[in-house]
């Protein structure tokens, strides 16, 4: 890793500081299937860091190991994780609460499938606050109208009186994130956060990070298979293929010079529409 | 977003409002009892037995000269207590059971099921016959006996809503901001396996004052002379060629309730269920 990285800050910690991390699934019978081989990723403070690759390349599942939210069967069989100089590896369950929400906060795919359909928009944001800093009720939905009104939410005392199927998806999706930049974590894990929603609204959303990063500095995983974004978004990228990474850089070095083979397969069948002349007229 | 009068669904809550006004009306009769009934359900008169309906006695008279109007409309509250607090408590503990086995899985879940199991492998009645046995007949140890024997029922249904809510996503970004067990059961869980469990609450109330009848029936439930439509049921049957209404009577005060219960019931499932939409 000779390349320089543009938001690095030479002295400090990298805000997330993967290393070797391999994740395994327990099958009932033969050897454990190495679902993550050997993974090391760095995202410094006010980074955004983009994870692309395939389904099932093992992006999620990096994602939720570092939350130390793997599904049962799967476990870090080596490796370490680190958040600052905090090791989240191996870390109990009452602990990790403590951060998840707190310091990491996830925005995850589907926001509709993520918001809890019997619980009030405004409650549902301000749930971190509860859960972490104990605000008072009233204090805390001032933060939530507050909250909503950063994710450019109209009309947001209207708002949190209403029930997530009264949201539109774009809308969901930015609850979502406000939701996530309660307690403004250092480090906001966002799992295709744009996959289902349709081109305009993607834009605001990206939009939106990009001013999360920018107003509050915090660091971003941004995992997608979607490299159009990337390009627009991330200051630096992992590329991961079969649970490794096969190549990682500056995001311009590596749409203009990509060195690994997956990765100019890759460009090559996103490019291939928009270069082709003519396609467009 | 001021729902008004005229926006109601009336079509879609048709079975509700239908079942509703039937129990509605016996609760009325079960709470207000003391003032609607024309007489006391306990005084005698032998002078009057056995009379057939007629303006002074509208439903009649049992063979010791009772009103039975008025013994039908006492018994209203026994049945209703019975329906309420027996469903009461199959829907709290059977819950309670349920999610715990279905959010804890593997052994937890193993050994209370297969607890319920055992209790859900009795014929209900006998069930009850044998509680009812152990605890001794009063109306109370009737109560606890029918809830007792809707736990497993409720208990089974909770635990596959909780499993079917445990794999929604909202559960794993509720993880994800760091609540705790307790906190995702109470917010996240039990308000998204309610529904199911209200329509399976309706059903029980039918169910058990169809037990609650059939206990005092058999001498195990209300003593007399405490009027319960199960013993008013069983007194009727000496009489039946003689005074048939003394069981047509307290028959159709169960056929009523039944009725309204089940109707909430299948009222409620179809309006709660988003896949029945007409």
């Amino acid at each position: 890793m000779t390349e320089p990285r543009q938001h690095a800050l030479p002295d400090g910690l990298p805000t997330l500081r993967i290393r070797d991390l391999s994740i395994e699934f327990q099958r009932r019978r033969g050897a454990p299937l190495r679902m993550v081989d050997r993974v090391s990723i760095d995202i410094w403070p006010g980074e955004i860091v983009g994870v692309i690759g395939e389904s099932g390349s093992g992006k999620t599942l990096t994602s939720l190991a570092t939350l130390q939210m793997l599904p049962n069967r799967a476990a870090i069989a080596e490796g370490t994780i680190h958040l600052d100089d905090i090791p989240l590896q191996d870390r109990s369950e009452r602990d990790m609460r403590a951060l998840r929400g707190d310091r990491i906060a996830l925005i995850p795919q589907d926001a509709m499938q993520s918001l809890n359909p019997t619980m009030r928009i405004g409650r549902q944001v301000g749930e971190p606050l509860e859960l972490h800093s104990g605000l008072s009720s009233q204090r805390a939905r001032q933060t939530v109208r507050k909250l909503l009104e950063a994710v450019h939410i109209r009309e947001p005392e209207k708002r949190v009186q209403e029930y997530p199927h009264q949201f539109s998806g774009g809308m969901q999706q930015r609850a979502m994130i406000a939701m996530g930049l309660a307690l403004n974590p250092q480090l906001l894990i966002a799992d295709e956060p744009t996959t289902a929603l349709d081109v305009t609204v993607q834009a605001q959303v990206l939009k939106l990070l990009r001013e999360i990063r920018d107003d509050k500095g915090a660091s971003i995983m941004f995992i997608t298979h979607d490299l159009g974004i990337v390009a627009e978004l991330c200051d630096w990228v992992y590329v991961m293929r079969n649970g490794q990474i096969v190549e990682n850089g500056p995001t311009r070095r590596l749409f203009m010079a990509p060195q690994a083979d997956y990765t100019r397969m890759l460009l090559d069948a996103t490019l291939s529409i928009h270069t082709k002349p003519g396609v467009a007229q | 977003m001021n729902l008004t009068l005229r926006d109601f669904d009336w079509h879609r809550w048709r079975l509700v409002i239908l079942g509703g006004a039937i129990i509605g009306t016996i609760l009325i009769c079960a709470i207000f009892a003391p003032w609607i009934a024309p007489y006391s359900p306990y005084d005698l008169d032998v002078m009057t037995m056995l009379q057939s309906p007629s303006g002074e006695h509208l439903l009649g008279t049992d063979e010791l000269g009772r009103d039975l109007l008025s013994r039908t409309i006492f018994a209203a509250r026994i049945s209703m207590q019975v329906a309420f607090i027996a469903a009461g408590v199959g829907l709290i503990f059977g819950t309670l059971i349920g999610v715990a086995a279905g959010y804890f899985g593997g052994l937890v879940d193993l050994v209370l099921m297969r607890f319920m199991e055992l209790l859900f492998s009795f014929p209900a009645i006998l069930l009850a016959v044998v509680l009812m046995a152990s605890l001794g007949t009063s109306i109370l140890n009737a109560m606890i006996a029918i809830g007792i024997v809707f736990i497993p029922g409720f208990s089974r249904l909770a635990r596959a809503a909780t499993e079917v809510v445990l794999r929604e996503q909202y559960v794993e970004s509720a993880r994800a901001i760091g609540m705790s067990h307790r906190r995702i059961v109470f917010v996240e869980i039990l308000p998204n396996i309610l529904a199911p469990l209200l329509v399976e609450a309706a059903v029980a109330f039918s169910y058990a004052i169809l037990l609650e009848s059939a206990l005092s029936f058999l001498g195990l439930g209300a003593q007399p002379p405490e009027p319960s439509w199960g013993n008013m049921l069983n007194t009727g049957r000496g009489f039946m060629t003689q005074a048939p209404w003394l069981s047509i009577v307290p028959g159709a005060a169960i056929f009523l309730s039944v009725l309204g219960f089940n109707l909430i019931g299948d009222g409620l499932r179809d309006v709660l269920d988003p896949h029945m939409k007409e």
